[in-house]
């Protein structure tokens, strides 16, 4: 398929035997090491069993709460839960303000992804090409900013946007003919949607940064030699040699960020005190705001549902590349 | 000869230089927090703040944790992480065990399964999770918060912990068990000693994960049982935002955090980058 698949080395583990078959044809030096079947189910069963009470359980009621009616008195047990069929995504996929929300969540994904990768692969690139000092100061400051509480990282951001004492403001006031100081950034929902995706970019960055440099290293410099030998220029290099390797580690990154950006909560929620305004909602906090502002829980629940259904089509090229990965042993 | 010297000289100084702009962008952030953590609240409420210090000090600290209990909440957040982070290690090595040392049906479907749960978002679950805490009479309890988080270090902790796994040769414990070793025995005397850095890595990191999570702690319990990210909360009030002493408290925060994960996380990139290239 590609150069990746094919030329390196590093990446193939070494064939691993199977365990050897049991019974008598084994040497008599040999110890038992047939195992019976059941012991790597004994060692999986209380990850599974947790796994299954925490994730399975909650899931499944996720699934049976989108069709009930359920608010406050079915909070407090005044009332039984009934069920209402299709009640609560009719009334969720029939209001304009949803499908607004949805929209503006999938451009607000989009952008800070597409920021995120582009960003990120042209710092991992310079990074192979500074001088070893920087390099680690580099380093040193996307580590820290990647260990960032996202919290510490969304409060910070909010000090540094302030209307009237943000050094954001007074910075663009320095250039000439700009005066910024006093101008909320977060009067409109566009501005104030790219100062959250400005912050969610700044996290995001450092991981795909570190991973792609990781990846950098096992790209074969003979590959790039006969390249250039070749004839290509740097460019050519890039997309023929470069991006075919990093390509498994690429969509990986990809799929990791687009669940996590379709996912932004604490960005936005923290960023406007706990209450977002309408032009403000992405999926996750719209659906938190029906659910725990609202309190129509079963609503709430139709709409992380239809989230869930939406990352399942990104997950599905996810979960290829992992069968993939499974095959290689 | 000398010209091209020159002109690789010329290409590096030019990559420095963008190098150094990704350094001053990227690390912005975290010095306009320190800058204005440690300089005098009233140097912090300027339209025209100087980027270099105005003049050192701590009360900004003290303002800090003045203005609502802290210790508490830290308090709460250790013995979480902690919680979190002994039953996740316990649990989990068990099961990259499984998946990275044996080879049984249903293996492919595991591992996959595993990996799925970590896709789901957490806001999905928090609907659930809240009735289902509520049912139980957890809600509010440090003990249902412990059990939710596991959704997330668990799957994390088993993927983590197979990458070191994979990363140490099978020959090796088969030379153990060929020397008369039986598996459990050749799995503590060579698998573990070498393993245990990578479960160092993953504990802190996990311990990081849980130390930092937001919406279930913000949902789960109430604002006398929150946790340290919750407490960042308390600067914001009706009357506004008391921004120097809030800097104060995210540095706080964040620099133990921070210094832990520069510790670690070149062990943990190692897992990680091994966990998603080797079977």
């Amino acid at each position: 398929m590609s150069a990746a698949d094919t030329t390196t080395p590093v990446k193939v583990p070494p064939p691993r035997q199977a365990p050897p078959p049991p019974g008598p044809a084994d040497t008599p030096r040999r110890p038992r090491t047939s195992s019976p079947a059941a012991v790597p189910w004994l060692l999986l069963a209380p990850c599974l069993l947790i796994l299954a009470l925490v994730m399975g359980y909650p899931l499944a009621r996720l699934v049976t709460l989108s069709f009930q009616k359920f608010g406050q008195s079915q909070l407090w047990g005044f009332q039984p839960a009934e069920s209402v069929g299709f009640d609560n995504f009719e009334k969720v996929l029939g209001d304009g303000e949803f499908w607004t929300v949805v929209v503006r969540t999938i451009v607000f994904a989009a952008g800070a992804v597409v920021f995120t990768m582009v960003i990120g692969m042209a710092i991992a690139l310079l990074l192979q090409r500074v001088s070893g000092w920087l390099k680690v100061l580099i380093n040193i400051v996307l580590v820290a900013s990647w260990g960032m509480p996202v919290i510490v990282a969304t409060t910070v951001f909010k000090w540094l946007f302030d209307s009237d004492y943000g050094v954001f403001n007074a910075l663009l006031s320095k250039l000439p003919g700009v005066e910024m100081i006093g101008h909320n950034w977060f009067a409109s929902g566009p501005e104030g949607l790219a100062v959250i995706m400005l912050l969610v970019v700044w996290g995001a960055v450092p991981f795909v940064v570190i991973t792609l440099s990781a990846g950098l290293t096992q790209v074969p410099k003979e590959l790039e030699e006969a390249a250039r030998l070749d004839g290509a220029g740097s460019w050519g290099v890039f997309r023929y040699v470069t991006l075919p390797v990093l390509k498994p580690i690429i969509v990986m990154l990809t799929t990791l960020s687009v669940i996590w950006d379709m996912g932004v909560f604490p960005q936005v929620f923290v960023m406007r005190n706990g209450h977002p305004e309408p032009e403000f909602q992405v999926l996750n906090t719209y659906s938190y705001d029906r659910a725990f502002v609202v309190n129509d829980y079963a609503q709430g629940s139709a709409i992380a549902l239809i989230t869930v259904l939406l990352l399942l089509g990104v997950v599905a090229v996810y979960m290829r590349q992992m069968l993939k990965i499974g095959e290689v042993e | 000869m000398s010209s091209t010297l020159t002109g690789r000289r010329a290409l590096k100084l030019w990559w420095n230089v963008l190098g150094l702009l990704v350094f001053v962008t990227a690390g912005f952030p975290l010095y306009w927090m320190l800058n204005t953590a440690f300089k005098p609240a009233e140097d912090a409420i300027d339209p025209d703040p100087g980027l270099l210090p105005t003049g050192i000090t701590f009360a900004n600290f003290g303002r800090a944790l003045d203005i609502a209990d802290f210790w508490g909440p830290v308090g709460r957040s250790m013995v979480v992480s902690l919680a979190v982070v002994v039953i996740g290690m316990a649990v989990g090595l068990l099961a990259a065990l499984a998946i990275s040392r044996f080879a049984f049906r249903g293996r492919k479907i595991v591992i996959v399964g595993i990996l799925a749960v970590q896709m789901v978002p957490l806001v999905a679950m928090i609907i659930p999770v809240f009735l289902l805490l509520n049912d139980l009479g957890q809600y509010d309890r440090l003990t249902g918060l412990i059990i939710t988080y596991l959704t997330f270090i668990l799957p994390f902790t088993v993927w983590t912990l197979r990458g070191f796994i994979v990363n140490i040769p099978k020959e090796l414990e088969e030379a153990a068990m060929v020397d008369g070793c039986s598996r459990t025995g050749a799995f503590l005397r060579v698998v573990f000693p070498l393993l245990a850095p990578g479960m160092v890595a993953t504990s802190v990191y996990g311990f990081i994960q849980a130390w930092n999570e937001y919406l279930y702690a913000l949902m789960l319990l109430s604002q006398k049982n929150q946790t340290a990210t919750v407490w960042l909360g308390n600067f914001t009030t009706k009357h506004g935002t008391e921004y120097a002493p809030m800097m104060a408290g995210a540095t706080m925060m964040a620099v133990p955090i921070v210094a832990l994960f520069l510790l670690v996380q070149r062990k943990m990139a190692a897992g990680l980058t091994a966990g998603a290239v080797k079977g």
